[in-house]
């Protein structure tokens, strides 16, 4: 016979009581697993979309994040195939790179000239089969959303737009945009007229194509020299990028065109080499190794290496919010925990005093009361924790299998609802382990108690 | 030796903001391997000095030795451990641990003792058998009459050897059979193994089989009666 086969026994004697405070402990931890598992495949969600999009770091000009997103004549990398080579070679970085491919970031003004409308736009120039092969990093298995660029094999004045940019476009009904409420027409003087050299320079470019091209745009840029240039561009497909501020505005054009379009007849250049890793896990030591190459191979480069974290605080912060709403709802939990399970240890020293007394009579020290109920706290700690994974690890399978969807602020679609516990172990293990500590915790005031009672008095307890 | 002294004992209780005198000048000698029954009227003190005999409780002035050791003097983790190895406990209500059996009843005061695990197993089986209970080694103490519980108690209280047994109106909850056997059956364990019993008890069946019998009015000692001087020669 041991303590813990006594502790045990004791939990089984008031069989009701010891059920109810597991549940208690059971749907709590399961709570906490569910909503742990459902904010860690957002924030899974939330990476792998950046990291497609962004890479995991980009080789910036030093000062084009903070100062020059609206300036990459300034701000841009003359000599970035060098710099690929070079970190595509590298010993150190080759294992841990999926893709590293060159980006020209620049924003205009495009306009169906046709239709007499136009709308800012933030174009991407990029190398098309290297993009959609970043696209398809998916690290973590997560559900996404992410789409291959349609300009493979396209011209180099192809381009596709989002469909909030179509929609200002009026170029719903030529690209088939679903869901795309033609708007009225304004009036002829309702807004200004383009200026003259603009609308010379358009008709310049629209005498160059075939007729009556009805996906035909233009997009006017300021040139490396500060002049306006424009380009006629094909736009070959309107594709939802979900976040509607990202929608209204976006455009993805041949990285040629771009650099075209900015530097004309000078020196091509881009705004960023993205850099994707195998891992994120890899991040910090493939960034220590890059820092390394700019302080020493590519030290006359003004250049800086950027995360995909500080290229999007909002990953940062939607990562904090959701820690914040985690931390709370376990404090909530831990809380009904520690009241749920002291009350029940407070009970059972209640009713077994005369059995304590009797224990201390009989040569018990008090340590060893204390480690009995500290141990019938532990018991409850353990089983309920058990039984919360179980119980949340189940939901969890529910809910996934479920066909629920939800759809996040700021989107226009909805994402399945998926909860990612199984695999997740830092979570399963810490809210189990926090659940248990809990439950020790709060059988630590009744243990001591107990201990503490005095014998004679404990005997006379009715 | 006696296994029990006690030199000008006191001990006073406070209820709310009220002095109560239990015990007042107490000198009292154990004699050894007898039975000593203590007894006088509701609230004369005999349960207070039994707990002070069993180290259970602490007196506010005097002297308690107990097994030749001045136990006021001790820690309360050296008091448990004394009492452990030094002291067994029958109480009224038999107080076994309602969730272990039979056996691990005894054995429980084996394990605080630290005893090998074989000879725990001897010592339990064996002295189930001189209780009668052999048979009843698995039964918790909820499929035991109130005389079988009480043997398992008295087996609990002799498990660890002690030199001295105390107890608390043992026959108190039983009928005049079962208490006569359980009576019996402690003399026997007295006489076997050379312990001392003190018993507090209003029981005639008790005081009848006293050898000596102390009586206490008012907190002190009215009258002790050393009824069995042949037995004064034993070891």
């Amino acid at each position: 016979m041991r303590t813990l086969s006594l502790a045990l026994r004791n939990l089984l004697r008031n069989r009701r009581r010891s059920v109810v405070t597991l549940l208690a402990m059971m749907v709590g931890l399961s709570a906490a697993l569910i909503f742990g598992g459902y904010s860690g495949n957002s924030i899974y969600a939330l990476q792998t979309g950046y990291v497609q999009m962004h890479g995991h770091l980009q080789i910036q000009r030093q000062g084009y994040f903070l100062y020059g997103s609206g300036n990459p004549a300034a701000y841009g990398i003359a000599d970035y195939q060098r710099i690929i080579d070079i970190v595509k070679r590298d010993e150190v970085l080759a294992p841990m790179l999926t893709v590293v491919t060159p980006k020209l970031q620049l924003g205009g003004i495009a306009g169906n000239f046709a239709a007499g409308v136009s709308t800012n736009v933030l174009a991407s120039g990029i190398v098309v089969d290297e993009q959609n092969a970043m696209r398809k990093w998916d690290d973590y298995g997560s559900m996404s959303y992410s789409f291959a660029f349609p300009l493979t094999g396209t011209d180099q004045d192809a381009v596709v737009i989002g469909t909030g940019v179509a929609r200002k476009l009026q170029l719903c009904e030529p690209l088939k945009v679903a869901n795309c409420r033609p708007i009225p027409k304004p009036s002829a003087d309702a807004g200004a007229q383009a200026p003259d050299d603009i609308q010379a320079l358009s008709a310049l470019e629209a005498s160059e194509l075939p007729a009556a091209n009805q996906t035909r745009i233009e997009m006017l840029a300021a040139n490396v020299h500060g002049a306006p240039n424009v380009v006629g561009l094909n736009v070959v497909k309107a594709q939802n990028w979900g976040f509607k501020e990202f929608d209204d505005t976006v455009m993805v054009m041949h990285l040629a065109q771009a650099q075209r379009l900015i530097f004309g007849g000078a020196q091509a250049q881009v705004t960023a080499i993205q850099i994707q890793l195998r891992h994120t896990e890899q991040m910090a030591s493939a960034k220590a190794r890059l820092d390394q190459l700019l302080a020493t191979t590519l030290k006359s480069e003004p250049l800086e290496i950027l995360d995909f974290e500080t290229l999007t605080p909002i990953y940062g912060q939607s990562v904090g919010f959701f820690h914040s709403v985690f931390g709370f709802i376990a404090t909530l939990i831990g809380a009904i925990v520690l009241f749920t399970v002291g009350n029940t240890m407070s009970m059972a020293v209640v009713e077994r005093t005369t059995e304590i007394g009797t224990l201390r009579a009989i040569g018990q020290r008090r340590s060893g009361i204390r480690r009995l109920f500290m141990l019938e706290g532990l018991l409850l700690g353990v089983i309920g924790a058990a039984l919360g994974v179980l119980t949340g690890l189940l939901l969890a399978n529910l809910i996934n299998h479920s066909g629920l969807t939800w759809t996040p602020p700021g989107y226009v679609y909805a994402y399945p609802l998926r909860v990612r516990i199984w695999g997740d172990w830092g979570l399963i293990v810490e809210s189990a382990a926090g659940l248990v500590v809990v439950a020790v915790v709060s059988a630590w005031w009744p243990a001591n108690r107990a201990s503490k009672l005095i014998i004679v008095e404990a005997l006379r307890h009715v | 030796m006696h296994p029990v002294v006690l030199k000008q004992v006191g001990k006073t209780y406070r209820l709310d903001s009220v002095r109560v005198l239990a015990l007042s000048d107490i000198n009292l000698e154990i004699r050894a391997n007898r039975f000593t029954v203590i007894s006088g009227p509701s609230g004369s003190g005999k349960t207070t000095l039994l707990n002070l005999i069993g180290c259970i409780d602490r007196p506010d002035q005097g002297e308690v030795i107990v097994a030749g050791q001045d136990v006021q003097r001790m820690s309360d983790d050296a008091l448990s451990d004394f009492r452990a190895h030094h002291l067994g406990f029958v109480f009224q209500n038999f107080n076994l641990l309602q969730v272990l059996t039979a056996y691990e009843n005894v054995e429980y005061p084996l394990l605080l003792t630290n005893m090998p695990a074989e000879q725990r197993r001897r010592r339990v089986l064996d002295l189930l058998d001189a209780v009668g209970l052999s048979d009843r080694a698995q039964s918790r103490p909820g499929q035991l009459s109130g005389g079988q519980r009480q043997r398992v108690a008295i087996a609990r209280a002799l498990a660890p050897a002690p030199q001295l047994v105390l107890a608390d109106e043992p026959t108190a909850n039983l009928d005049s059979e079962t208490g006569a056997s359980i009576i019996a059956l402690m003399r026997t364990m007295q006489r076997e193994r050379q312990v001392s019993f003190v018993f507090s008890s209003h029981d005639p069946q008790v005081q009848a089989e006293a050898d000596d019998a102390v009586f206490l009015r008012d907190g002190r000692i009215a009258s002790v009666e050393r009824r069995s001087e042949a037995a004064e020669a034993a070891p």
